[in-house]
């Protein structure tokens, strides 16, 4: 049975979520990499400017 | 010297430059002809392309994650496609997921659909009772959510693998 942290599923999901978005969005192998690092970025990103949200609407 | 050169000259007289042009400026001594004959051209590629059974990449990439790019020969792109997907199952399934069985309600209903996007790998892993019933732990709501968006993961990996059989992306 697998555990991870939070931080580790997200950045699970965003690998295999950029990937796939990746190849299936662009056309040529370059495009495919940026758009999937772009996509990455997004992911993690968005997950941690979120969470810090909501940690400051905690307090 | 040809008539277009002629021509070419004409707009230079009396400017002094009608008689230096030709050796600033050499001219081709025989017309440059193209031909397209045998030459592929996109209406060509894409009549060939639409030809027999096109849903084929679509049915098989819902069916087994990244078949369909392997049958267009698309070998890196559908192992990477097939590694994500099946990555993002496993890591739900590890997770002690759920995989929705029924659909009571309007979300059960959509995570049913989500699921059903992993075409084989939710037959067999309902046939072999993997996944959990009920979430239990916390990381089981996780692995449901990995679950459900590998299966539409699956579905859009599928989809492209049949825009590239149409020829609608190459």
């Amino acid at each position: 049975m697998l555990h991870p942290s939070h931080f580790t599923a997200v950045l699970l999901f965003a690998l295999f979520a950029s990937i796939v978005f990746g190849i299936t969005q662009r056309d040529t192998p370059r495009r495919m990499v940026r758009y999937g690092l772009y996509c990455f970025v997004l992911f993690v990103g968005a997950a941690i400017v979120l969470s810090w949200l909501m940690f400051l609407i905690a307090r | 010297m040809g008539q277009s050169d002629q021509g070419f000259s004409d707009l230079f007289k009396g400017h002094g430059l009608a008689r230096a042009l030709p050796a600033a400026f050499p001219q081709p001594r025989a017309p440059v002809r193209y031909s397209l004959k045998g030459m592929a051209n996109p209406q060509d590629k894409k009549a060939a392309a639409a030809s027999g059974f096109v849903y084929l990449p679509l049915i098989a990439g819902w069916l087994v994650p990244g078949a369909g790019h392997f049958l267009l020969r698309k070998w890196g792109r559908g192992a990477l496609l097939a590694l994500s997907v099946l990555g993002m199952f496993s890591i739900g399934i590890a997770m002690q997921g759920k995989l929705y069985a029924g659909a009571h309600d309007i979300l059960e209903m959509l995570g049913l659909a989500g699921d059903l996007g992993n075409g084989l790998l939710y037959v067999v892993s309902r046939a072999a009772g993997w996944g959990a019933d009920q979430i239990t732990v916390t990381t089981g709501d996780y692995g449901t959510r990995f679950l459900v968006v590998a299966g539409l993961l699956n579905v859009i990996a599928a989809v492209d693998a049949h825009n590239l059989r149409t020829g609608r992306k190459t």
